[in-house]
């Protein structure tokens, strides 16, 4: 007896610890900031002023691994964009500019790519940038990249060539975005094998610091090749709740605050300025498509058909935010068809009508899995909530911690239907559709369609660009045609900066880029 | 009950009766009639101020905030409801157990009772829920669980004097069994101090069904409750929708003196 005491005393111990340093901790914190007087914040934003430092706020901590090859979450991509590099860089337009490289050519059958690499750069570890270097790059990447679109991308790359100061690679096939893809591959020093926990490229800032569930520390990377940043000093703060947001903001502690809702940015202090973008990132209603009442085409078409995206964009975002329709968002303008927007119009008739045929007349109960740190996200969730409602369907929305969500939900597929966005984390269609390949790792929402992957193997082999486009947007259509989710918006995306602060840049991808911020 | 409000003047128990009556009165009205459905949205009302056709004012969805107010405080007078039940139920079975039999039996279960109440119940409700998941027929369970242990101590100590009048010795003489001891002869005379800490278990249990909500753990999102509607408008304070707070604080605050009044209304009754 006293033995089986002495373990449900260290259990309960032990989750009283786990509970100790769950999320909580920074809503304390924030609560204690509260009481600082705002004269006390004005003092402390003039003093970050006076040092050349900011405080960033983000929504979650970054990942377990900051390895550039192992960057798994938009969070992390985000930030992370400050410190690696690769060859090409993409710029605020869309556009891939030299970076490490200072030009290409390409051979005529498009298989040979010679870059040029740039001279004396340096890495935040003081080891200059050589050819090897780059070669070690790629062939680390190509083998351990948890992005499966570039990891495949790579596969065709037949040879990476050091030579002197050029770097030749020899395709198997042609690929129209291979550019794009060079982007992705961040070059690292050779075998510096920190880079998990340290880690270190050769972009505007370094790694600094970083205190779990609390605090990263970024500093300017003095030896940078290109333009310095202006910003001495960036500490991004993690703020999980939207009490602790709101707190933070209200009470000064932030300099920069990014993808806030618009109620957030409403009634902010005039210390603020706000800058209006999009998160270009596909939100929707993801659907479980293996379970039921899921499995059945008729049942997602009435959540289709029940859910009312303009409405939900009037209350959550005072009408701010692009509708979808797919897949895709309106930055790849190459891929985005505007025909699917309204390819499910508001109709709760209509869906009731599809429910009756799927067999639930009466309806049927749901639960909308939400993380509970994107305030955007449970507040869309909420709102479809209501609106199913009319088509009968009782839908619950259950917040959940965001790492319960990565490996309960992302990881796991343990769940009904779920609201977050996805990015892209390259500038590619595959991108945002080759998740939806069945047998994607990456596959969350079990969508299986043959003709989908049929489509998506054959855009990936071919280098003919109007027939890739083509099957891409079949592809798109048939997301839309199977409602494989209710595709929602691409949020509008509310940045707090601090009035005294310019210099913010908007990005097609989901980047954060603090190297232009300036007081 | 006439007696109660004539006795010695009581009025706590007066003034208990009164506010308890009226939110009662509110909350029933609230289960067939809101001036508008609670979960309603209006994107055209976002955030207003109290006024004659929105006497609270609305959040941040353009819902009435005085119908969400009636119908919140309905599912956090059930929460507290089942709590109470279920919680007295199995405390007057095991304080009636431990104070009739003594020895081995109480020892145990006692002991028990008190490892429960060693911690912080709500500390410890958090816990349990992070491992089986908000909700809330969940939060529903643990706190009835947790409010076991204040119903079997008054109970126990109850049984444990009365165990010892002559009477009970006499009807054990006569060879009534055990049971018919216990529901007959001295449950009735231990219902007039169950009744206070029913009443305050009561109170308790609206505060705990509030910190929980509060503290995101409790009803879903889109359900409401009175702790549910506290954290959503925490953030709104300083941000112009102060009166979202203040009346569904002012609520709670209500609820819980209604009750309170009652039991100590009782317990004065029981004393004089």
């Amino acid at each position: 007896m006293k033995k089986f005491f002495g373990v449900l005393l260290s259990v309960v111990m032990i989750l009283l610890l786990l509970g100790g340093c769950g999320g909580k901790t920074n809503s304390t914190e924030a609560s204690g900031e509260t009481s600082a007087t705002k004269e006390q914040a004005d003092t402390g934003a003039a003093a970050r002023k006076a040092n050349n430092e900011i405080v960033v706020g983000i929504a979650q901590d970054l990942s377990s691994s900051l390895d550039p090859y192992e960057l798994s979450t938009a969070g992390t991509r985000e930030l992370m964009f400050n410190v690696y590099e690769a060859l090409y860089k993409v710029a605020p337009s869309g556009d891939y500019e030299p970076a490490l490289a200072t030009a290409y050519t390409v051979s005529d059958d498009g298989l040979t790519y010679r870059f040029t690499l740039r001279e004396g750069v340096k890495f935040h570890n003081d080891a200059v940038l050589t050819a090897a270097d780059v070669v070690y790059s790629f062939n680390t990447c190509r083998e351990k990249s948890v992005d499966k679109n570039v990891k495949a991308a790579l596969q065709n790359v037949a040879e990476v060539k050091a030579d002197d100061n050029t770097v030749t690679m020899t395709l198997t096939a042609p690929n129209s975005d291979f550019l794009v893809y060079v982007g992705s591959v961040y070059i690292v020093p050779d075998s510096y094998s920190d880079q998990a926990t340290k880690p270190v490229g050769t972009g505007p800032f370094v790694f600094t610091e970083r205190k779990v569930q609390d605090s990263i520390v970024f500093t300017r990377f003095e030896n940078y090749w290109g333009e310095k940043a202006k910003i001495q000093k960036v500490t991004f703060r993690i703020f999980d709740t939207e009490t602790a947001l709101v707190t933070a903001l209200d009470s000064d502690t932030v300099d920069l605050f990014a993808h806030l809702t618009s109620t957030q940015v409403n009634g902010l202090s005039k210390n603020y300025e706000v800058l209006e973008g999009t998160m270009n990132l596909v939100q929707a209603l993801y659907i479980n498509n293996a379970v039921k009442p899921f499995d059945d085409v008729r049942v997602r078409q009435a959540l289709n058909y029940a859910i009312d995206v303009d409405a939900m964009l009037q209350m959550t975002a005072d009408g701010h935010g692009t509708k979808l329709g797919s897949s895709i968002y309106p930055a790849f303008t190459k891929y985005f068809d505007e025909s699917l927007v309204n390819a499910y119009p508001h109709d709760a008739a209509k869906a009731k009508e599809l429910l009756t045929q799927a067999g639930y007349p009466n309806g049927f109960d749901m639960t909308i899995t939400v993380p509970s740190n994107y305030t955007n996200h449970v507040d869309t969730a909420v709102v479809l909530a209501e609106q199913l409602k009319e088509a009968g369907i009782n839908a619950t929305v259950q917040e959940v911690e965001w790492d319960a969500w990565v490996t309960d939900i992302y990881q796991g597929r343990n769940f009904q239907t779920t609201v977050v966005g996805f990015d892209a984390s390259t500038l590619t269609a595959e991108a945002l559709l080759a998740r939806f390949v069945s047998d994607s790792s990456k596959n969350m929402c079990n969508y299986q369609n043959t003709e989908f992957d049929a489509l998506m193997a054959e855009a990936g082999s071919i280098t003919d660009d109007a027939r890739r486009t083509e099957c891409y947007r079949a592809a798109e259509k048939l997301l839309s045609d199977d409602a494989a989710n209710v595709y929602l918006q691409d949020m509008a995306d509310f940045v707090a900066l601090r009035s005294t602060l310019s210099g913010f840049r908007f990005y097609p991808l989901y980047v954060l880029d603090l190297s232009g911020l300036t007081y | 009950m006439k007696k109660l409000f004539e006795k010695h003047n009581n009025w706590f128990f007066r003034a208990g009766f009164v506010i308890t009556a009226f939110m009662l009165l509110m909350i029933l009205i609230g289960q067939f009639w809101t001036p508008y459905e609670p979960s309603a949205m209006d994107a055209s009302a976002k955030g207003l101020a109290p006024s004659l056709s929105h006497l609270f004012g609305t959040d941040k969805f353009g819902r009435d905030i005085f119908s969400r107010v009636m119908e919140g405080a309905g599912s956090t007078l059930l929460i507290a409801f089942f709590v109470v039940l279920i919680g007295a139920s199995a405390g007057v079975l095991i304080g009636a157990v431990t104070g009739y039999c003594g020895g081995i039996v109480d020892e145990i279960l006692m002991r028990i009772c008190d490892g429960i109440t060693a911690f912080p119940s709500v500390m410890l409700a958090l816990i349990i829920i992070a491992v089986l998941g908000p909700g809330k027929w969940n939060v529903i369970w643990v706190l009835a669980i947790l409010f076991i242990p204040s119903f079997a101590r008054v109970v126990r100590t109850e049984f444990s004097r009365i165990k010892k009048q002559n009477y009970i010795s006499l009807a054990k003489l006569q060879g009534v069994g055990p049971l018919r001891i216990i529901i007959r002869h001295m449950l009735p005379n231990a219902f007039p101090v169950l009744l206070p800490a029913i009443s305050i278990g009561f109170n308790n249990a609206v505060l705990a069904e509030a910190s929980m909500s509060f503290l995101g753990v409790g009803v879903s999102v889109n359900e409401v409750s009175l702790g549910r509607m506290l954290n959503d408008s925490q953030n709104y304070i300083l941000r112009g929708l102060p009166w979202y707070a203040l009346f569904v604080g002012l609520t709670i605050a209500l609820l819980i003196l209604g009750f309170s009044l009652l039991g100590e209304g009782l317990q004065k009754n029981n004393e004089g």
